[in-house]
């Protein structure tokens, strides 16, 4: 599959990475480089064979549905790039 | 006598234990190492004032008696743990100025039982690399050399490598996705083990691929990794996919008999234009096995060939996924926004700011494998590859194997730079030994076996029954006395 300029800039915008018009040649011919790598997979029968969803079996533990922590909106809020008030501040999403 | 910071873990233990030395000597000799080895670019965030703190504190719980093995050590701790108050930014721009309000799991164990940290260490951006030159720091070194060329101590885990094989601390934590601890491991000389996925906890680690994603340690001896092992793991009931099992001590596995042990020798492995140097040195591993009572047998891992492929779509997608917290919102990065700029704007051009070249490839490598209409043709084939992957080894397990033997790398270390014109894949090859045991979600282990014609060290990979590190660890320990590896860089830095 080769992937080209128009489909390398849906992926990006998909993936929210700006990316110069002038690298998207560039980029295309990266994605299309390693997707033809995956290609050798369509050599393997899969007939039957069910996707893996987990490498060990187990079953997920439970635990009683109950708050463990809380409480901590300073702590959760020290590292943010802008901060006010008790809330992450974003540019404005509606108008 | 040897400088404190050169003795293995093991043995600063027992000299520790005995009063021959103390928590805080051991840690002034490996703060003086480090300081001395800024040419290694190993460290990238240094703590010497913590680290004096718990060698003091070690001192007095030592003093008191009964102290845990990892009490007064010093260790590296990979940049990828999250440590409380420390810088912990998966040496990525994104996360510059991180410093969380948490300390990860498999760090809060290691410090509970009286562990010193010296500092982070480097490594490739998120984990995703094989020579350590995607880090925002620039590249580790590797200390071996054999010209005036600089050498790749490989990657992910580059900095640990390097900081262990140079003695720059005692042992240090890596962590391991597709061969992070055994491929730097085996190009620096040193012990490495990624353990059974769900063995660690991996809460508190950021995240790379996590179904993938397995911490251990790396070592100077297969002992020392036995013993930081233990320590690392154990269930975490914040870790889902953290195993609940009892934790067996892993040195006391170490009893150097394997007599009546079968070591199968996986025929797909012998890849058409393996080095002759590396197909020699794997047929000694198997030698050396025999000699010590093993039954040395051929198996067949028809799928081995597609765990590469297979590997990077599996990676990519949860990486894509994984990483799409990184907004500009909660922690790290933001970047400058123009005027009329939105939130989309903001993400986009946070994460084409603080994302290096190859954590953009990869997370669109995933977006592309999982957006609609490809899901089923790239993604679900590969996960069902993967089923077929593990089974290749359950069915070897189950026919009565119990370790197989492999290279660990397919060439000795690369000079840094050199794979820079390389395409991608071609650097994803360095993985092509190691990834197949991430998928089937295996123990494995690099053990250094001695140095090449030019003098670098070369490694070989056994891998295990899942669960079974302890058994895997004393079929280590065997092949790691037979080859008498002792060699030391020579220090130039």
């Amino acid at each position: 599959m080769s992937i080209d300029v128009e489909t390398a800039r849906r992926v990006a915008k998909l993936a929210r990475i700006q990316v110069d018009e002038s690298d998207l040649p560039a980029l295309a011919g990266e994605l299309s480089n390693i997707l033809g790598f995956m290609e050798q997979l369509n050599e393997v029968d899969v007939t039957g064979v069910e996707p893996m969803t987990s490498v060990t079996p187990m079953r997920l533990k439970r635990r009683a549905d109950v708050v463990t922590d809380g409480n901590i909106q300073e702590l959760v809020l020290k590292n943010a790039p802008d901060a006010r008030e008790g809330f992450f501040a974003v540019p404005k999403v509606v108008e | 006598m040897t400088n404190a910071n050169e003795l293995t873990l093991a043995d600063a233990r027992d000299a520790l234990r005995k009063g021959d030395l103390s928590a805080t000597d051991l840690t002034m000799a490996c703060l003086t190492a480090m300081d001395a080895g800024d040419a290694l670019g190993a460290y990238v965030h240094k703590t010497p004032e913590m680290a004096l703190d718990q060698a003091r504190a070690a001192d007095a719980r030592l003093k008191a008696g009964g102290a845990p093995d990892l009490c007064g050590i010093p260790l590296g701790i990979k940049d990828l743990f999250c440590t409380k108050g420390v810088p912990s930014q998966a040496a990525s721009n994104i996360l510059k100025g991180f410093r969380p309000e948490y300390e990860s799991t498999v760090t809060t164990k290691l410090f509970d039982a009286g562990a010193v940290m010296l500092g982070k260490l480097n490594m490739d951006e998120f984990a995703m690399g094989s020579s350590n030159e995607s880090s925002c720091y620039g590249p580790a070194v590797n200390p071996w050399r054999v010209d005036d060329r600089e050498l790749s101590p490989g990657g992910s885990s580059g900095g640990s490598a390097s900081a262990v094989a140079a003695d720059l601390c005692i042992a240090a934590t890596g962590t391991d996705t597709g061969g992070s601890i055994r491929q730097p491991a085996a190009f620096c000389g040193i012990v490495g083990i990624k353990p059974t996925y769900g063995r660690v906890s991996r809460w508190g680690i950021i995240a790379y691929a996590s179904s993938l994603d397995q911490a251990g340690p790396m070592t100077k001896s297969v002992r020392d990794a036995a013993i930081l092992l233990g320590a690392m793991s154990g269930h975490d009931p914040k870790d889902s996919t953290s195993a609940d099992l009892a934790v067996p001590d892993f040195e006391a596995a170490l009893t150097g008999d394997i007599r009546g042990k079968k070591i199968g020798i996986p025929r797909e492995y012998r890849l058409p234009g393996l080095r002759p140097e590396i197909e020699a040195l794997w047929q000694k591993g198997a030698d050396m096995l025999r000699d010590a009572g093993a039954e040395v047998v051929d198996i067949s891992l028809p799928h081995a060939k597609y765990a590469l492929p297979a590997y990077y779509v599996i990676a990519p997608a949860e990486a894509s996924s994984n990483l799409a917290r990184y907004d500009g919102v909660r922690y790290g990065h933001r970047a400058k926004l123009g005027a009329g700029d939105g939130i989309t704007e903001m993400y986009e051009k946070t994460r084409a700011e603080g994302f290096g070249a190859e954590v953009q490839r990869r997370i669109m490598i995933g977006t592309y494998v999982l957006s609609a209409g490809f899901y089923d043709a790239y993604y679900n084939r590969a996960r069902k590859v993967r089923a077929l992957i593990k089974r290749d080894f359950e069915q070897a397990f189950a026919a009565g194997v119990d370790a197989i033997l492999a290279p660990t790398t397919p060439s000795p270390a690369f000079g840094l730079g050199e794979m820079q014109s390389a395409n991608p894949v071609e650097m994803y090859l360095n993985d092509v030994f190691t990834v197949t045991l991430n998928l089937a979600g295996l123990p494995g282990v690099s053990v250094p076996m001695g140095l090449d014609r030019e003098g670098l060290p070369l490694g070989l990979q056994l891998i295990g029954r899942p669960w079974e590190e302890g058994d895997l660890l004393n079929h280590a320990y065997v092949l790691e006395r037979a080859a008498g590896f002792v060699e030391k860089p020579r220090k130039w830095w």
